[in-house]
């Protein structure tokens, strides 16, 4: 008896010493698979800058007034130079300090979003899956496909257009359109997953629903929804972008990427940086998040 | 060979389990997967069910266990009707009937640690503090041979040997009295395989196991069966004990299985009954052939195998068969002893 206890307690102690090696041991491979590519790199760049001028705006910014309502005509409409980076906006506001700020808006909006329609949609594509070819599969898929049958943008416009045109509410418009796609996905692994054996095992030795769900199945329907998600932080600031440059996302004088660009094509060609920069910072952005979403899809897919 | 006391443990009467597949004309097609089975298994021994694919084995084993419910039948575990899915038996029976599957790949969840898909079953059916848990779960991976340290690693990490060990282990874990044994050796190498069918045999000693082995193996069946049943498109062909049906083997269909098992020396080619040639491939359940579902491909058939379905016949104690030829010759009321004699001058 004493033996085994022993031998427990070593075993025990064995692990808590590995924990933290193994844990390094995990990073380091899935950093081997993510940094194969080297865009991923290139990506992951992009995206921490990006995160980081969001977060420190008001230091890095140089004209963190500017921001918000800020008139100063004596330095209108400047070209981009030693003093303004950027250049200014017929009301003399820094459009350098106005992208910082727009970034912001642009990372909470795709945080908000995916946070809601994430696991809202997984949870339902989770339950469908699971009693797939039943009344509630029918009806939760044929909620969801009414959805998708309506294209993206025109949802989230007409949706943006009832409400208030504010954040908040193109926040709203955008987690309507979004959540189907998670539950399409989740629903295709789930309906597979809950027909292998070690769910069946799991069932047959008298497991709970709860435990079915979300300790067997869901586990192994994560990482393409994962992949998705970085993918899809892009395609929400796309979004949101193409929503406030129709005048219902952010409000003005709040800065937002896509009303700082629809605002300087009011200005082309003499103020090209009015629309030129705000629009090469969403390219940019887009670019990062979509090469950090296929750095994960790779290290997701090669670590198995 | 082991004590088996002669008293069953499972029951299974007039089983029947038909998929619908689809529609034609004439109404719904079925897949008669299983085709009125009636099988018994005894307390503690090991019942070997043997067939080609397609021929509805492990729809018998899903079915006992509670994957599907049974068209028409009784299956009686311990007296007690279990002829249903599993989400309607009670906790006890679900604990008394364990499974082990074929392959060991799909049936271990790869995102949890060995020591969380041990720890469900002892949740469930045992009231076990945490700290002695651990300890009963080390016991366990001890009985199938693997060091206690396998219960942090997960499944994706270990060998498939292994991982049909720690399934087995798992099936073991709430301490059931029947265990189904779906090909628990057909995925993996010949040499692991030994090592399984060993354990496997030690278990049941040491826990008092009764086992349904299915499996495809005939030469396997011989080592590890006390009976042996053939099963050929969802009907049993032929029961017998493990002895006599590889010195005896009466229906044509266990002849020509027995015949084809390679082996490795003359000696033991001489030994094998005289090739049964087959004729064609196992039908398809959707179109079971009228009669004795076995005549397209029977070197003896005699008109009546086309019309009639043959009876279940007890040609000596414990030795049932079904087939026509035995039945003509039981009208005559020989006598028994007199009956093979006669039979392999047939053959």
């Amino acid at each position: 008896m004493d033996n085994k206890e022993f031998r427990i307690a070593t075993i025990e102690k064995s692990r808590e010493e590995g924990k933290w090696h193994r844990f390094w041991d995990m990073i380091s491979r899935h950093w081997y698979h993510f940094s194969y590519n080297k865009l991923s790199i290139l990506g992951i760049s992009i995206v921490v800058l990006v995160i980081l001028l969001a977060i420190l705006a008001p230091c890095i910014a140089p004209y963190p007034a500017h921001a918000g309502p800020f008139v100063d005509f004596i330095n209108a409409g400047q070209p981009p130079g030693v003093k303004y980076w950027l250049g200014t906006d017929p009301i003399g506001r820094d459009i350098f300090t106005r992208i910082i700020f727009a970034f912001r808006g642009a990372l909470v909006m795709s945080i908000v979003v995916l946070a809601i329609a994430v696991p809202v949609g997984s949870l339902l594509g989770l339950i469908a899956g699971f009693y797939y070819k039943t009344i509630i599969d029918t009806i939760i898929m044929r909620i969801s496909d009414v959805f998708l049958s309506i294209p993206p943008l025109v949802l989230a416009l007409s949706v943006a257009a009832v409400l208030k045109p504010n954040l908040m509410n193109s926040m709203i418009a955008l987690t309507v359109m979004w959540w189907p796609w998670y539950t399409r996905l989740v629903y295709g692994m789930a309906s597979s997953v809950s027909n292998e054996y070690f769910v069946i095992a799991a069932d047959l030795t008298g497991a709970s629903k709860f435990h079915i769900l979300f300790r067997e199945i869901l586990p192994n329907c994560l990482s393409p929804v994962f992949t998705k998600m970085a993918l899809d932080v892009g395609w929400v600031i796309i979004f949101s972008a193409s929503l406030s440059f129709v005048g219902l996302g952010e409000q003005p004088p709040t800065p937002a990427l896509g009303q700082m660009v629809s605002d300087g094509a009011k200005y082309l060609p003499e103020l090209w940086w009015m629309c030129i920069f705000p629009a090469l910072a969403i390219i940019v952005m887009i670019l990062g998040f979509n090469l950090f979403g296929d750095g994960i899809r790779d290290m997701l897919q090669s670590s198995r | 060979m082991k004590q088996v006391i002669n008293n069953e443990i499972l029951k299974i009467e007039k089983l029947k389990k038909y998929f619908h597949v689809g529609k034609d004309k004439q109404g719904p097609i079925y897949v008669r997967a299983v085709d009125g089975v009636t099988l018994n298994i005894k307390y503690g021994e090991t019942l070997g069910l043997v067939g080609e694919s397609g021929s509805g084995k492990s729809t018998i084993a899903y079915t006992v266990v509670g994957m599907y419910r049974p068209t028409s039948g009784q299956i009686l575990f311990k007296g007690k009707n279990i002829g249903m899915e599993a989400s309607r038996r009670s906790l006890s029976s679900k604990k008394e009937i364990q499974i082990v599957f074929q392959d060991p790949g799909s049936s271990l969840n790869p995102r949890q640690t060995i020591e969380q898909i041990l720890a469900l079953p002892f949740r469930i059916h045992t009231q076990v503090p945490k700290k002695q848990l651990r300890e009963k779960m080390v016991k366990l991976l001890e009985k199938v041979e693997l060091s206690p340290d396998y219960l942090y690693k997960s499944p994706p990490s270990i060998g498939g040997g292994e991982k049909q060990m720690v399934a087995i282990a798992r099936a073991m874990a709430s301490n059931p009295s029947l265990i189904l044994l779906d090909e628990p050796t057909s995925a993996l190498d010949v040499s692991v395989q030994a090592k399984i069918i060993n354990k496997l045999i030690d278990l049941q000693k040491e826990m008092n196991l009764t086992y349904l082995f299915i499996t495809h193996d005939l030469s396997l069946m011989r080592n590890v069966a006390n009976r042996i049943a053939i099963m050929y498109l969802g009907k049993i062909c032929e029961v017998a004990e493990s002895v006599t049906f590889f010195e005896k083997p009466l229906h044509p269909y266990t002849q020509m299985l027995i015949s084809s098992v390679p082996v490795i020396s003359e000696e033991e080619e001489k030994l094998k009954p005289k090739k049964v040639i087959s004729i064609g491939e196992i039908p398809s359940p959707v179109n079971i052939p009228s009669g004795c579902s076995f005549h397209l491909r029977c070197p003896y058939k005699i008109p009546i195998c086309s019309k009639v379905d043959p009876e279940m016949i007890e040609f000596s104690p414990g030795h049932i068969v079904r087939c026509h030829l035995f039945a003509k010759l039981e009208n005559k009321k020989q006598q028994r002893s007199d009956l093979y004699e006669e039979e392999s001058v047939i053959y």
